[in-house]
Protein backbone atom coordinates (compact mmCIF):
# COMPACT_ATOMS: atom_id res chain seq x y z
CA UNK A 1 0.00 0.00 0.00
CA UNK A 2 1.49 3.74 -0.64
CA UNK A 3 0.73 6.31 0.79
CA UNK A 4 1.78 10.16 0.34
CA UNK A 5 2.89 12.90 2.56
CA UNK A 6 3.99 16.72 1.72
CA UNK A 7 6.98 18.49 3.01
CA UNK A 8 8.29 22.15 2.28
CA UNK A 9 12.17 21.77 1.31
CA UNK A 10 13.64 24.56 3.46
CA UNK A 11 17.55 24.14 1.87
CA UNK A 12 16.90 27.34 -0.01
CA UNK A 13 14.47 30.51 -0.67
CA UNK A 14 12.16 28.74 -3.45
CA UNK A 15 10.34 26.31 -0.37
CA UNK A 16 9.12 23.88 -3.10
CA UNK A 17 6.06 21.71 -1.63
CA UNK A 18 7.67 18.38 -1.93
CA UNK A 19 5.28 15.77 -2.23
CA UNK A 20 6.49 12.24 -1.28
CA UNK A 21 4.79 8.70 -2.44
CA UNK A 22 5.83 6.44 0.34
CA UNK A 23 5.51 2.71 0.77
CA UNK A 24 5.69 1.88 4.64
CA UNK A 25 8.90 3.51 5.56
CA UNK A 26 10.17 3.63 2.19
CA UNK A 27 10.27 6.79 -0.08
CA UNK A 28 9.85 5.87 -3.33
CA UNK A 29 8.88 9.45 -5.29
CA UNK A 30 9.57 12.79 -4.84
CA UNK A 31 7.61 15.09 -7.68
CA UNK A 32 7.49 19.15 -6.76
CA UNK A 33 11.03 19.82 -6.07
CA UNK A 34 13.03 22.59 -8.53
CA UNK A 35 16.59 20.94 -8.51
CA UNK A 36 18.25 17.73 -7.36
CA UNK A 37 18.79 18.06 -3.42
CA UNK A 38 15.15 17.94 -2.98
CA UNK A 39 14.34 14.53 -2.99
CA UNK A 40 17.66 13.77 -0.74
CA UNK A 41 16.01 16.04 1.36
CA UNK A 42 12.54 14.86 1.54
CA UNK A 43 14.53 11.44 2.31
CA UNK A 44 16.62 12.82 5.27
CA UNK A 45 13.13 14.23 7.00
CA UNK A 46 11.23 11.59 6.43
CA UNK A 47 13.25 8.84 7.58
CA UNK A 48 15.39 10.73 10.30
CA UNK A 49 14.62 14.05 10.92
CA UNK A 50 17.89 15.21 12.84
CA UNK A 51 17.95 18.70 14.78
CA UNK A 52 20.45 20.48 17.13
CA UNK A 53 18.58 21.48 20.12
CA UNK A 54 19.39 24.76 22.18
CA UNK A 55 17.99 25.63 25.31
CA UNK A 56 19.01 26.84 28.74
CA UNK A 57 20.01 25.23 32.29
CA UNK A 58 19.96 26.84 35.70
CA UNK A 59 23.47 28.26 36.66
CA UNK A 60 24.09 29.91 40.01
CA UNK A 61 26.49 32.68 40.94
CA UNK A 62 26.05 34.15 37.98
CA UNK A 63 24.61 37.48 36.97
CA UNK A 64 21.98 35.78 35.05
CA UNK A 65 19.74 32.95 36.10
CA UNK A 66 20.56 31.37 32.72
CA UNK A 67 23.28 29.07 30.75
CA UNK A 68 22.47 29.01 27.18
CA UNK A 69 23.15 25.46 25.85
CA UNK A 70 23.04 23.37 22.46
CA UNK A 71 23.56 19.41 21.47
CA UNK A 72 26.97 19.95 19.96
CA UNK A 73 25.61 16.99 17.37
CA UNK A 74 22.13 17.03 15.50
CA UNK A 75 19.83 15.19 17.37
CA UNK A 76 16.59 12.62 16.36
CA UNK A 77 13.56 14.96 16.39
CA UNK A 78 11.58 12.73 18.26
CA UNK A 79 13.46 12.56 21.12
CA UNK A 80 13.80 16.64 22.09
CA UNK A 81 11.59 16.44 24.92
CA UNK A 82 13.41 13.38 26.48
CA UNK A 83 16.69 15.65 26.51
CA UNK A 84 14.67 18.87 27.75
CA UNK A 85 13.35 16.70 30.71
CA UNK A 86 17.17 15.63 31.44
CA UNK A 87 18.35 19.34 31.20
CA UNK A 88 15.99 20.52 33.10
CA UNK A 89 17.82 18.20 36.12
CA UNK A 90 21.38 20.20 35.41
CA UNK A 91 22.07 22.73 38.02
CA UNK A 92 25.91 24.23 36.73
CA UNK A 93 27.21 26.73 39.14
CA UNK A 94 29.61 29.79 37.62
CA UNK A 95 31.99 29.93 36.35
CA UNK A 96 31.31 28.23 32.80
CA UNK A 97 33.11 28.92 29.62
CA UNK A 98 32.09 28.21 26.79
CA UNK A 99 32.17 25.42 25.28
CA UNK A 100 32.30 23.10 28.57
CA UNK A 101 30.22 19.93 28.28
CA UNK A 102 27.58 20.61 30.49
CA UNK A 103 25.71 17.17 30.37
CA UNK A 104 27.16 13.97 28.08
CA UNK A 105 25.81 11.03 26.37
CA UNK A 106 22.46 13.09 26.78
CA UNK A 107 18.96 10.79 26.24
CA UNK A 108 21.42 7.92 25.62
CA UNK A 109 22.49 10.14 21.46
CA UNK A 110 25.96 9.85 22.78
CA UNK A 111 25.73 13.72 22.07
CA UNK A 112 26.72 16.15 24.47
CA UNK A 113 25.39 19.04 25.33
CA UNK A 114 27.85 22.30 25.94
CA UNK A 115 27.78 25.85 27.00
CA UNK A 116 27.27 28.02 24.15
CA UNK A 117 28.25 31.46 26.79
CA UNK A 118 31.09 32.11 29.19
CA UNK A 119 29.73 33.26 32.24
CA UNK A 120 31.47 34.37 35.61
CA UNK B 1 31.88 45.35 18.19
CA UNK B 2 32.64 44.84 14.73
CA UNK B 3 32.66 48.55 14.05
CA UNK B 4 34.56 48.95 16.96
CA UNK B 5 37.36 46.40 15.55
CA UNK B 6 37.11 47.49 12.56
CA UNK B 7 37.89 51.08 13.62
CA UNK B 8 40.75 50.00 15.76
CA UNK B 9 42.11 47.68 13.29
CA UNK B 10 42.15 51.28 11.06
CA UNK B 11 44.24 53.01 12.84
CA UNK B 12 42.30 54.90 14.81
CA UNK B 13 43.87 55.32 18.47
CA UNK B 14 40.76 54.72 21.16
CA UNK B 15 37.97 53.72 20.59
CA UNK B 16 35.41 53.15 23.12
CA UNK B 17 31.86 51.42 23.41
CA UNK B 18 29.15 52.57 25.62
CA UNK B 19 27.04 50.01 26.68
CA UNK B 20 23.87 50.29 28.70
CA UNK B 21 23.55 46.78 29.68
CA UNK B 22 25.91 44.99 32.00
CA UNK B 23 27.22 43.17 29.03
CA UNK B 24 28.30 43.29 25.56
CA UNK B 25 26.43 41.35 22.71
CA UNK B 26 23.15 43.64 22.20
CA UNK B 27 20.20 41.33 21.81
CA UNK B 28 22.58 38.27 21.41
CA UNK B 29 22.90 36.65 24.44
CA UNK B 30 19.31 36.17 24.33
CA UNK B 31 18.57 34.56 20.97
CA UNK B 32 19.77 31.06 22.75
CA UNK B 33 18.97 29.26 18.96
CA UNK B 34 21.73 28.22 15.94
CA UNK B 35 21.54 30.01 12.35
CA UNK B 36 23.98 33.04 13.17
CA UNK B 37 26.78 34.04 11.22
CA UNK B 38 26.07 31.47 8.54
CA UNK B 39 28.42 34.20 5.85
CA UNK B 40 30.75 35.92 8.32
CA UNK B 41 31.96 32.57 10.55
CA UNK B 42 30.97 30.34 7.94
CA UNK B 43 29.45 27.93 10.60
CA UNK B 44 25.81 27.80 12.51
CA UNK B 45 26.50 29.20 15.93
CA UNK B 46 23.90 30.05 18.47
CA UNK B 47 23.35 34.20 19.33
CA UNK B 48 25.81 34.12 22.78
CA UNK B 49 28.39 32.22 20.68
CA UNK B 50 28.35 34.64 17.97
CA UNK B 51 28.67 37.54 20.61
CA UNK B 52 31.45 35.55 22.67
CA UNK B 53 33.62 35.61 19.21
CA UNK B 54 33.26 39.01 19.07
CA UNK B 55 33.85 39.90 22.41
CA UNK B 56 36.99 37.98 21.93
CA UNK B 57 37.98 40.33 18.83
CA UNK B 58 36.86 43.80 20.64
CA UNK B 59 39.16 42.91 23.61
CA UNK B 60 42.25 41.46 21.57
CA UNK B 61 41.93 44.64 19.45
CA UNK B 62 42.16 47.19 22.37
CA UNK B 63 38.85 48.81 21.91
CA UNK B 64 37.99 50.25 25.46
CA UNK B 65 34.40 49.38 27.00
CA UNK B 66 32.23 50.78 29.56
CA UNK B 67 29.34 49.19 30.01
CA UNK B 68 26.11 49.92 32.67
CA UNK B 69 26.70 53.29 30.84
CA UNK B 70 23.76 54.55 29.36
CA UNK B 71 23.93 57.46 26.32
CA UNK B 72 21.60 60.13 26.87
CA UNK B 73 22.28 63.02 24.08
CA UNK B 74 24.70 62.64 21.00
CA UNK B 75 25.21 66.85 19.41
CA UNK B 76 25.53 67.84 16.01
CA UNK B 77 29.11 68.35 17.16
CA UNK B 78 29.81 64.77 17.82
CA UNK B 79 29.94 65.67 21.87
CA UNK B 80 28.39 62.63 23.68
CA UNK B 81 26.59 62.96 27.46
CA UNK B 82 25.95 59.90 28.82
CA UNK B 83 25.74 58.60 32.71
CA UNK B 84 26.76 55.66 34.30
CA UNK B 85 26.47 54.38 38.44
CA UNK B 86 30.14 55.02 39.11
CA UNK B 87 31.05 57.80 37.12
CA UNK B 88 27.68 59.83 36.99
CA UNK B 89 26.98 62.04 34.43
CA UNK B 90 29.95 61.75 31.55
CA UNK B 91 30.64 64.07 28.97
CA UNK B 92 32.69 63.09 25.88
CA UNK B 93 33.58 65.08 22.77
CA UNK B 94 34.31 62.13 20.36
CA UNK B 95 36.29 62.68 16.70
CA UNK B 96 33.53 60.46 15.46
CA UNK B 97 30.66 58.45 16.81
CA UNK B 98 29.08 55.06 15.31
CA UNK B 99 25.29 54.88 16.54
CA UNK B 100 24.44 50.66 17.19
CA UNK B 101 21.54 51.38 19.27
CA UNK B 102 19.54 48.13 17.48
CA UNK B 103 15.89 48.52 17.43
CA UNK B 104 12.73 48.35 19.47
CA UNK B 105 10.04 45.65 19.38
CA UNK B 106 6.52 47.61 18.11
CA UNK B 107 3.68 47.43 20.90
CA UNK B 108 0.10 46.70 21.30
CA UNK B 109 -0.78 49.95 21.96
CA UNK B 110 1.36 50.88 18.17
CA UNK B 111 -0.74 48.03 16.83
CA UNK B 112 -3.85 49.69 18.59
CA UNK B 113 -5.29 46.45 19.91
CA UNK B 114 -8.38 47.37 22.00
CA UNK B 115 -9.94 45.38 25.22
CA UNK B 116 -8.78 45.89 28.52
CA UNK B 117 -4.81 46.00 30.11
CA UNK B 118 -4.47 42.96 31.83
CA UNK B 119 -0.83 41.49 32.89
CA UNK B 120 0.30 38.88 30.37
CA UNK B 121 0.55 40.93 27.41
CA UNK B 122 4.02 40.86 25.91
CA UNK B 123 6.57 41.60 23.04
CA UNK B 124 8.17 38.49 21.99
CA UNK B 125 11.78 40.20 23.25
CA UNK B 126 10.59 40.42 26.12
CA UNK B 127 9.53 36.80 26.57
CA UNK B 128 12.59 36.04 25.17
CA UNK B 129 14.52 37.75 27.61
CA UNK B 130 12.32 36.69 30.88
CA UNK B 131 12.48 32.72 29.70
CA UNK B 132 16.09 32.31 28.31
CA UNK B 133 18.26 34.97 30.88
CA UNK B 134 16.26 35.73 33.80
CA UNK B 135 14.37 31.83 33.75
CA UNK B 136 10.74 32.64 33.89
CA UNK B 137 7.56 31.62 31.73
CA UNK B 138 5.45 33.95 31.24
CA UNK B 139 2.41 31.77 30.91
CA UNK B 140 0.87 28.70 30.76
CA UNK B 141 -1.18 28.90 27.62
CA UNK B 142 0.24 31.44 24.91
CA UNK B 143 -0.93 33.06 21.59
CA UNK B 144 1.64 34.22 19.59
CA UNK B 145 0.04 37.49 17.62
CA UNK B 146 2.60 37.84 14.31
CA UNK B 147 4.65 35.40 12.67
CA UNK B 148 8.26 37.29 12.51
CA UNK B 149 10.93 35.33 13.15
CA UNK B 150 11.00 36.15 17.02
CA UNK B 151 7.47 35.15 17.40
CA UNK B 152 8.04 31.73 15.61
CA UNK B 153 11.24 31.19 17.82
CA UNK B 154 9.53 31.89 20.65
CA UNK B 155 6.53 29.45 20.04
CA UNK B 156 9.04 26.79 19.90
CA UNK B 157 11.04 27.83 22.63
CA UNK B 158 7.89 28.20 25.13
CA UNK B 159 6.51 24.49 23.57
CA UNK B 160 9.80 23.17 24.61
CA UNK B 161 9.71 24.51 27.87
CA UNK B 162 6.20 23.04 28.46
CA UNK B 163 3.69 26.20 27.54
CA UNK B 164 1.04 25.35 25.55
CA UNK B 165 0.61 27.03 22.45
CA UNK B 166 -2.87 27.65 20.82
CA UNK B 167 -1.82 29.17 17.83
CA UNK B 168 0.36 31.56 15.81
CA UNK B 169 -1.99 34.16 14.12
CA UNK B 170 -1.07 36.29 11.14
CA UNK B 171 -2.78 39.30 9.48
CA UNK B 172 -0.90 38.61 6.16
CA UNK B 173 -2.23 35.85 3.76
CA UNK B 174 1.53 34.42 4.07
CA UNK B 175 4.20 34.20 6.75
CA UNK B 176 6.54 37.25 7.60
CA UNK B 177 9.23 35.21 9.29
CA UNK B 178 11.75 32.73 7.43
CA UNK B 179 10.65 29.51 5.82
CA UNK B 180 12.67 27.68 7.98
CA UNK B 181 11.05 28.87 10.47
CA UNK B 182 7.70 28.10 10.18
CA UNK B 183 9.17 24.49 9.47
CA UNK B 184 11.24 23.67 11.89
CA UNK B 185 9.81 26.04 14.86
CA UNK B 186 5.75 25.45 13.78
CA UNK B 187 5.39 22.14 11.96
CA UNK B 188 7.96 20.11 14.20
CA UNK B 189 6.16 21.13 16.98
CA UNK B 190 2.26 20.86 15.27
CA UNK B 191 1.76 24.59 16.65
CA UNK B 192 -0.75 25.93 14.10
CA UNK B 193 -0.77 29.05 12.13
CA UNK B 194 -3.99 30.61 11.02
CA UNK B 195 -2.73 33.64 8.64
CA UNK B 196 -5.31 36.16 7.39
CA UNK B 197 -6.47 36.44 11.30
CA UNK B 198 -5.46 39.28 13.76
CA UNK B 199 -6.75 39.70 17.37
CA UNK B 200 -9.59 41.89 17.71
CA UNK B 201 -9.88 41.95 21.45
CA UNK B 202 -8.13 41.00 24.58
CA UNK B 203 -10.01 40.14 27.29
CA UNK B 204 -9.33 39.64 31.25
CA UNK B 205 -9.52 41.99 34.75
CA UNK B 206 -6.19 41.31 36.37
CA UNK B 207 -4.80 38.79 34.13
CA UNK B 208 -5.28 38.05 30.58
CA UNK B 209 -8.24 35.41 30.09
CA UNK B 210 -8.51 35.23 26.87
CA UNK B 211 -8.69 36.46 23.03
CA UNK B 212 -10.86 37.19 20.16
CA UNK B 213 -9.18 36.31 16.92
CA UNK B 214 -11.18 36.99 13.54
CA UNK B 215 -10.70 36.04 9.82
CA UNK B 216 -9.60 39.06 8.06
CA UNK B 217 -10.74 40.19 4.40
CA UNK B 218 -8.14 41.53 1.36
CA UNK B 219 -8.23 44.78 3.38
CA UNK B 220 -6.82 43.35 6.34
CA UNK B 221 -10.40 43.95 8.28
CA UNK B 222 -12.03 42.09 10.33
CA UNK B 223 -14.87 39.97 8.99
CA UNK B 224 -18.05 40.54 10.62
CA UNK B 225 -19.13 36.83 12.27
CA UNK B 226 -15.97 35.12 11.88
CA UNK B 227 -14.94 36.24 15.47
CA UNK B 228 -14.08 33.39 17.83
CA UNK B 229 -12.90 33.40 21.99
CA UNK B 230 -9.82 31.81 22.34
CA UNK B 231 -8.52 31.00 26.19
CA UNK B 232 -5.10 32.15 27.14
CA UNK B 233 -3.36 33.71 30.16
CA UNK B 234 -0.31 34.77 27.98
CA UNK B 235 -0.54 37.07 24.64
CA UNK B 236 2.80 37.67 22.62
CA UNK B 237 3.55 39.77 20.09
CA UNK B 238 5.82 39.90 17.06
CA UNK B 239 4.36 42.58 15.24
CA UNK B 240 7.55 44.29 13.70
CA UNK B 241 11.06 46.23 14.86
CA UNK B 242 11.88 50.03 14.37
CA UNK B 243 15.09 51.17 14.96
CA UNK B 244 15.60 52.97 18.46
CA UNK B 245 15.60 56.86 16.75
CA UNK B 246 14.94 58.49 20.12
CA UNK B 247 18.83 59.66 19.85
CA UNK B 248 19.52 60.35 16.40
CA UNK B 249 16.38 62.39 16.68
CA UNK B 250 17.54 64.47 18.55
CA UNK B 251 20.77 65.06 16.60
CA UNK B 252 19.29 66.39 13.98
CA UNK B 253 20.13 63.21 11.77
CA UNK B 254 17.39 63.17 8.46
CA UNK B 255 15.31 59.59 8.60
CA UNK B 256 14.09 57.59 5.82
CA UNK B 257 10.48 56.93 5.66
CA UNK B 258 11.20 53.45 4.46
CA UNK B 259 13.68 51.91 6.50
CA UNK B 260 12.14 54.00 9.32
CA UNK B 261 15.90 55.01 10.54
CA UNK B 262 18.55 57.49 9.72
CA UNK B 263 19.78 57.71 5.99
CA UNK B 264 23.15 56.99 5.25
CA UNK B 265 25.58 56.23 2.63
CA UNK B 266 28.43 53.81 1.86
CA UNK B 267 30.33 54.81 4.26
CA UNK B 268 27.32 54.36 6.02
CA UNK B 269 27.58 58.39 7.56
CA UNK B 270 24.50 59.87 8.28
CA UNK B 271 23.25 62.93 7.38
CA UNK B 272 25.44 64.80 10.47
CA UNK B 273 29.24 64.44 9.15
CA UNK B 274 30.88 62.43 11.43
CA UNK B 275 28.16 60.02 12.54
CA UNK B 276 27.91 56.69 11.43
CA UNK B 277 25.89 53.81 12.18
CA UNK B 278 25.74 49.96 11.99
CA UNK B 279 22.94 47.32 12.75
CA UNK B 280 19.45 47.60 13.41
CA UNK B 281 19.39 51.38 14.22
CA UNK B 282 19.79 52.03 10.40
CA UNK B 283 17.56 49.26 9.45
CA UNK B 284 16.01 46.26 10.69
CA UNK B 285 18.62 43.75 9.21
CA UNK B 286 17.21 39.67 8.96
CA UNK B 287 20.65 38.39 10.04
CA UNK B 288 23.57 39.44 11.85
CA UNK B 289 25.67 38.86 9.47
CA UNK B 290 24.66 42.02 7.48
CA UNK B 291 24.40 44.09 10.67
CA UNK B 292 28.55 42.76 11.26
CA UNK B 293 29.09 43.97 7.69
CA UNK B 294 27.85 47.41 8.23
CA UNK B 295 29.46 47.59 11.18
CA UNK B 296 32.94 46.91 9.36
CA UNK B 297 31.72 49.83 7.20
CA UNK B 298 31.00 52.12 9.41
CA UNK B 299 34.26 51.68 11.98
CA UNK B 300 36.23 52.16 8.25
CA UNK B 301 34.37 54.94 7.36
CA UNK B 302 34.94 56.68 10.39
CA UNK B 303 38.93 55.83 10.78
CA UNK B 304 38.84 57.67 7.63
CA UNK B 305 37.30 60.63 8.50
CA UNK B 306 39.25 60.94 11.96
CA UNK B 307 42.15 60.81 9.79
CA UNK B 308 41.23 63.14 7.22
CA UNK B 309 41.09 60.72 4.40
CA UNK B 310 37.11 60.63 3.60
CA UNK B 311 36.74 63.14 0.33
CA UNK B 312 33.56 65.42 1.47
CA UNK B 313 30.54 64.23 0.07
CA UNK B 314 28.95 64.70 -3.38
CA UNK B 315 25.86 61.74 -3.61
CA UNK B 316 24.24 60.62 -5.80
CA UNK B 317 21.12 59.25 -4.94
CA UNK B 318 19.97 55.45 -4.44
CA UNK B 319 16.18 55.26 -5.00
CA UNK B 320 13.60 52.20 -5.17
CA UNK B 321 12.37 51.19 -8.43
CA UNK B 322 9.22 49.23 -9.24
CA UNK B 323 9.40 45.73 -7.19
CA UNK B 324 11.37 47.38 -4.13
CA UNK B 325 10.31 48.41 -0.87
CA UNK B 326 13.18 50.01 0.61
CA UNK B 327 17.10 49.86 -0.19
CA UNK B 328 20.34 50.86 2.02
CA UNK B 329 22.45 53.09 1.22
CA UNK B 330 20.32 55.64 0.24
CA UNK B 331 23.52 57.78 -0.79
CA UNK B 332 26.55 57.20 -2.49
CA UNK B 333 29.56 59.76 -3.13
CA UNK B 334 31.61 57.78 -5.56
CA UNK B 335 34.62 59.50 -5.27
CA UNK B 336 35.07 58.16 -1.93
CA UNK B 337 34.22 54.43 -2.66
CA UNK B 338 37.60 52.17 -2.77
CA UNK B 339 35.68 48.89 -2.15
CA UNK B 340 33.00 46.93 -3.50
CA UNK B 341 29.81 48.93 -1.85
CA UNK B 342 26.85 46.52 -0.72
CA UNK B 343 23.29 47.35 -1.63
CA UNK B 344 20.90 45.98 0.64
CA UNK B 345 17.37 45.80 -0.36
CA UNK B 346 14.07 44.38 0.47
CA UNK B 347 11.64 43.40 -2.01
CA UNK B 348 7.81 44.59 -2.12
CA UNK B 349 6.85 41.21 -3.08
CA UNK B 350 7.40 37.27 -3.36
CA UNK B 351 8.37 36.60 -6.66
CA UNK B 352 10.47 33.65 -8.32
CA UNK B 353 13.21 33.84 -11.42
CA UNK B 354 13.84 37.69 -10.65
CA UNK B 355 16.94 39.66 -11.56
CA UNK B 356 17.77 42.34 -8.87
CA UNK B 357 19.32 45.17 -11.05
CA UNK B 358 20.91 48.41 -10.52
CA UNK B 359 21.31 51.06 -12.96
CA UNK B 360 22.10 54.16 -13.78
CA UNK B 361 20.05 55.50 -16.25
CA UNK B 362 19.71 52.97 -18.95
CA UNK B 363 22.61 51.53 -17.98
CA UNK B 364 22.90 48.58 -15.75
CA UNK B 365 25.64 48.75 -13.09
CA UNK B 366 25.16 45.80 -10.98
CA UNK B 367 22.83 42.92 -10.66
CA UNK B 368 22.31 39.82 -8.88
CA UNK B 369 19.59 36.63 -9.97
CA UNK B 370 17.27 34.68 -7.18
CA UNK B 371 15.72 31.97 -7.84
CA UNK B 372 12.80 33.24 -5.23
CA UNK B 373 12.89 36.45 -3.48
CA UNK B 374 10.26 36.81 -0.34
CA UNK B 375 9.70 40.24 1.39
CA UNK B 376 11.07 38.86 4.67
CA UNK B 377 14.38 37.85 3.09
CA UNK B 378 16.89 40.83 1.89
CA UNK B 379 18.70 40.49 -0.88
CA UNK B 380 21.81 42.00 -1.51
CA UNK B 381 23.46 43.36 -4.88
CA UNK B 382 27.89 44.39 -5.03
CA UNK B 383 28.81 47.31 -7.13
CA UNK B 384 32.02 47.06 -8.15
CA UNK B 385 33.98 50.26 -7.59
CA UNK B 386 34.67 50.58 -11.07
CA UNK B 387 31.50 51.03 -12.10
CA UNK B 388 30.90 53.93 -9.72
CA UNK B 389 34.19 55.71 -10.71
CA UNK B 390 31.89 57.03 -14.24
CA UNK B 391 28.90 58.43 -12.38
CA UNK B 392 28.67 61.81 -11.89
CA UNK B 393 26.98 64.37 -10.10
CA UNK B 394 23.10 64.47 -10.34
CA UNK B 395 22.72 61.26 -11.59
CA UNK B 396 20.35 58.60 -10.05
CA UNK B 397 20.81 55.20 -9.38
CA UNK B 398 17.88 53.30 -9.10
CA UNK B 399 17.24 49.22 -7.72
CA UNK B 400 14.33 47.69 -9.45
CA UNK B 401 13.14 43.82 -9.92
CA UNK B 402 12.71 42.57 -13.44
CA UNK B 403 10.75 39.52 -13.93
CA UNK B 404 11.40 37.15 -16.90
CA UNK B 405 8.66 39.32 -19.00
CA UNK B 406 10.45 42.57 -18.09
CA UNK B 407 10.24 44.90 -15.19
CA UNK B 408 7.26 44.60 -13.16
C1 LIG C 1 14.78 37.57 18.34
C2 LIG C 1 15.75 37.74 17.22
C3 LIG C 1 16.16 36.62 16.51
C4 LIG C 1 17.12 36.73 15.53
N1 LIG C 1 17.53 35.59 14.86
C5 LIG C 1 18.55 35.66 13.96
C6 LIG C 1 19.09 34.47 13.34
O1 LIG C 1 18.62 33.35 13.57
N2 LIG C 1 20.13 34.60 12.49
C7 LIG C 1 20.67 35.80 12.22
O2 LIG C 1 21.64 35.88 11.46
N3 LIG C 1 20.17 36.95 12.77
C8 LIG C 1 19.12 36.91 13.62
N4 LIG C 1 18.62 38.06 14.20
C9 LIG C 1 19.15 39.36 13.75
C10 LIG C 1 20.42 39.84 14.45
O3 LIG C 1 20.88 38.98 15.41
C11 LIG C 1 20.18 41.11 15.16
O4 LIG C 1 19.47 41.90 14.28
C12 LIG C 1 21.52 41.78 15.55
O5 LIG C 1 22.15 41.06 16.57
C13 LIG C 1 21.28 43.21 15.96
O6 LIG C 1 22.47 43.85 16.31
P1 LIG C 1 22.55 45.39 16.64
O7 LIG C 1 23.91 45.60 17.16
O8 LIG C 1 22.10 46.21 15.51
O9 LIG C 1 21.46 45.69 17.78
P2 LIG C 1 21.30 45.13 19.28
O10 LIG C 1 21.79 43.77 19.40
O11 LIG C 1 19.89 45.41 19.65
O12 LIG C 1 22.26 46.05 20.14
C14 LIG C 1 21.97 47.37 20.52
C15 LIG C 1 22.72 47.70 21.78
O13 LIG C 1 22.68 49.08 22.02
C16 LIG C 1 22.47 49.29 23.40
N5 LIG C 1 21.86 50.61 23.56
C17 LIG C 1 20.69 51.07 23.00
N6 LIG C 1 20.46 52.35 23.36
C18 LIG C 1 21.51 52.72 24.14
C19 LIG C 1 21.86 53.94 24.82
N7 LIG C 1 21.09 55.01 24.75
N8 LIG C 1 23.01 53.96 25.53
C20 LIG C 1 23.82 52.86 25.60
N9 LIG C 1 23.55 51.71 24.98
C21 LIG C 1 22.40 51.63 24.26
C22 LIG C 1 21.58 48.15 23.83
O14 LIG C 1 21.69 47.92 25.21
C23 LIG C 1 22.15 47.01 23.01
O15 LIG C 1 23.17 46.33 23.68
C24 LIG C 1 17.65 37.99 15.20
C25 LIG C 1 17.20 39.13 15.89
C26 LIG C 1 16.25 39.02 16.88
C27 LIG C 1 15.80 40.28 17.61
S1 LIG D 1 13.97 21.43 -3.97
FE1 LIG D 1 15.78 22.56 -4.60
S2 LIG D 1 14.91 24.46 -5.38
FE2 LIG D 1 13.30 23.53 -4.20
S3 LIG D 1 13.52 24.43 -2.12
FE3 LIG D 1 14.70 22.52 -2.15
S4 LIG D 1 16.77 23.15 -2.65
FE4 LIG D 1 15.42 24.85 -3.23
Amino acid sequence: MSTTANLTCILCPMSCNLELVLDGNRVVQVSGNSCKLGPAYAEKEFINPTRVLTTTVKIEGARVSRLPVKTDGEIPKSILFDCMRELSEVKMKAPVKNGEIILKNVAGTGVNVVATRSLT
Amino acid sequence: MAAAVAAKRSGVKRVLILERDHDLGGILPQCIHDGFGTFVMKERLTGPEYAERYKAMTAESGVECLLNTTVLEIGHDRSILAVNPSQGLLEIKAQAVILAMGCRERTRFQILIPGTRPAGVFTAGAVQRLVNIEGFLPGHRAVILGSGDIGLIMARRLKLEGVEVVGVFEIMPQPNGLTRNVVQCLQDFQIPLFLEHTITMIHGKKRVEGVTVSRVDRERKPIPGSQRFVACDTVVLSVGLIPENELSEKAGIVIDQSTGGPMVDEQMETSVPGIFGCGNVINVYDLVDYVAYTGETAGKGAARFITGQLPGRNPVQVTTGPGVRLVVPQQITPLRVTETVNLYQRVEEAGSNVRIVVKNGDEVIASRRERAVKPPEMVTVKIPPEKLKSISEGQVIQVEVETKGGPV
